[in-house]
């Protein structure tokens, strides 16, 4: 088992407290950044191989570094807290659990990038973390951390997957709906009120000040080789033990899911969703995989956002394809016509298959349809509902198959 | 209203949090109060139309008293959440989508709520209820005056 970094106040009844953050050595990386040139902090970042935790896995201190030196006006930090990926859990425990780490967090990042400002984005639905997140902004306003260069601003959206993809979230921020816009230009270039933006999520900066505090070495050394840290998986489905499990980036599924108790239901796997819902899905045997972005990558599917989703062999896979494909027909935005139209259809489609009225053919109809709109869209979100679409089918064909009538 | 607007940059930033106020005031959120939240930003009501129209959290129709809204996404169906469904909507007599005739319950079926490691759950108005069973659904639908 890791060292618990981003985990250690979790059990405590009052983790959530600034008493119990600065007891545990909270506040501390602040003074430490605020000796330190923004630029060595954005340094400091890129050596600890800190990737973002809230999908794509993009190199943090890189991404800090493309806001443009010599801009004049505003520069905000927007964190994401949307959570919305299905089998993804932890902002929420971060936001309710440890509050202050993200604060502190932003503190930093703020400075790294000259930001005076910084917004809280979380959704909707979640109120108690809303809740509990916003009182520990007032207990840093009250001691000071707060309101002396930096402020942030908590915002909540009303409802829709898509604005936790980082445009969308822009746009919903700005008071439109979330559409997301096209890249580039990339929001730290043009983002969030037309300023230059960072867009991070919770767990990303929740871990900066563990790295300002024990430094860029000591984090790096803590994942693989080319991802840094620890990270929290949310483990659901069918494991006896679900919940959120702080592992090494380096650890693999299998070791993983016995982290989690093993597979309930029969016992016997059939397969695992690893990165959230719109990871393509890996097989029983695969299962050896290290649960970085690269090792995930090379095996064909994502990261993602680190919420893995366990099948047993009891689990009809068309039947959980559907309820995947419901999921993607209902959040698309609509903006882009291969998205909006064959989101719904391949949901009727997976519908009709499940209800004993599919053909065999039909499954390479789907594919090819899964397969042309793919790259061709504004945002990732496609991308995302062709992962389950595609390597549910290829992977479990048979199962198709047999419910088909011709 | 004007703190909430002076909080961000251009004060339309201020239109989701102003329009959950509206709803938390007037129960949903009407044409009516389409037109009056236009006004306070100078935007026009089809702008906040096409805003409240995109949203799922913002009801165009008076809701019932209570708003259960079960989790029908992947880790809640593999933990059974159809059946819990089916046994909420047999007990109140209603469908998903649908509001009790005494207006007491809204009862809806709605995509991931992020406590996966709890399924299968449900919110109920601000609450996540959690590790549903049927007997523990009975308690809470009773609860809800
Ligand atoms: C459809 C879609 C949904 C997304 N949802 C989330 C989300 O809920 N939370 C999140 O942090 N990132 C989400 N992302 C990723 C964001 O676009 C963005 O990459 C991320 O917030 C950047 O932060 P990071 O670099 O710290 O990970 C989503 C991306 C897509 C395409
Ligand atoms: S890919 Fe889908 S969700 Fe993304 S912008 Fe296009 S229509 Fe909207
Ligand atoms: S699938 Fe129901 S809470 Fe995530």
């Amino acid at each position: 088992m890791s060292e618990k970094i981003l985990t250690r106040n979790f059990d405590r009844p009052d983790g959530h407290s600034l008493a119990v953050y600065r007891e545990t050595g909270g506040y501390a990386a602040l003074e430490k950044a605020r000796a330190m040139e923004p630029a060595a902090i954005v340094d400091e970042i890129k050596k600890s191989n800190l990737r973002g935790l809230g999908g794509a896995g993009f190199p943090t201190g890189m991404k800090w570094s493309f806001i443009p030196k010599d801009h004049q006006g505003p520069v905000y930090l927007v964190i994401n807290a949307d959570e919305g990926e299905p089998g993804t859990f932890k902002d929420r425990y971060l936001l309710e659990r440890d509050p202050h780490a993200l604060i502190e967090g932003m503190i930093i990042a703020a400075r790294a990038i000259r930001a005076a400002l910084g917004f809280v984005y979380i959704r909707g639905e979640y109120v108690e973390p809303w809740r509990r997140f916003s009182a520990a902004v007032r207990e840093a306003y009250d001691a000071g951390y707060l309101g002396t260069g930096f402020d942030i601003v908590v915002h909540r959206g009303a409802g829709a997957y898509i604005c936790g993809e980082e445009t969308g979230l822009i746009s919903s921020l700005e008071g439109k709906k979330g559409w997301p816009k096209v890249k580039p230009p990339f929001p730290a270039i043009k983002g969030a009120f037309g300023a230059p933006t960072i867009v991070n999520n919770v767990e990303t900066i929740a871990c900066v000040p563990h790295i300002i505090n024990r430094g860029a070495a000591w984090f790096a050394s803590l994942g693989s080789k080319t991802q840094g840290g620890t990270r929290l998986y949310s483990v659901s489905g069918r494991v006896n033990r679900p919940g959120v499990y702080e592992e090494s980036c380096s650890i693999t599924l299998r070791e993983l899911i016995e982290r989690a108790g093993g597979v309930s239901g029969s016992g016997r796997l059939k397969g695992v969703v690893p990165g959230g819902s719109s990871a393509p899905i890996l097989a029983a045997h695969e299962i050896d995989v290290v649960m970085d972005v690269d090792g995930l990558r090379n095996a064909g599917t994502m990261a993602g956002s680190a919420g893995v989703i366990v099948f047993d062999d009891t689990v009809s896979v068309p039947e959980a394809l559907m309820v995947v494909a419901r999921f993607y027909a209902h959040e698309s935005c609509g903006q882009c016509t291969p998205c909006r139209e064959s989101t719904g259809w391949i949901y009727k489609m997976c519908h009709r298959i499940v209800d004993g009225h599919g053909r065999k053919d039909d499954l390479d109809t789907i594919l090819d349809v899964a397969k042309r709109g793919a790259g061709t869209t504004i945002c990732a979100f496609y991308d995302g509902a062709v992962g389950p679409y595609i390597s549910y089918i290829e992977k479990y064909r048979s199962e198709f198959e047999a419910l088909c009538r011709s | 209203m004007r703190r909430l607007q002076s909080l961000y940059p251009d004060k339309r930033g201020a239109l989701l949090p102003v329009l959950h106020l509206a709803q938390d005031t007037f129960g949903y959120v009407s044409l009516e109060v389409e037109e009056y939240v236009a006004s306070l930003f100078l935007l026009s009501p089809a702008h906040v139309h096409e805003v409240v129209t995109f949203y799922t959290l913002y009801f165009r129709e008076p809701k019932g008293r209570h708003v259960v809204a079960v989790c029908h996404n992947l880790s809640c169906y593999l933990a059974g959440a159809r059946p819990i469904l089916a046994h909420i909507e047999a007990r109140l007599g209603i469908e998903a989508g649908q509001t009790t005739d005494d207006g007491r319950i809204t009862l809806q079926s709605v995509e991931c709520l992020c406590a996966c490691e709890a399924a299968p759950m449900m919110q109920v108005d601000d609450r996540y209820e959690l590790d549903l069973t049927p007997d523990k659904v009975d308690h809470i639908l009773e609860g809800l005056r």
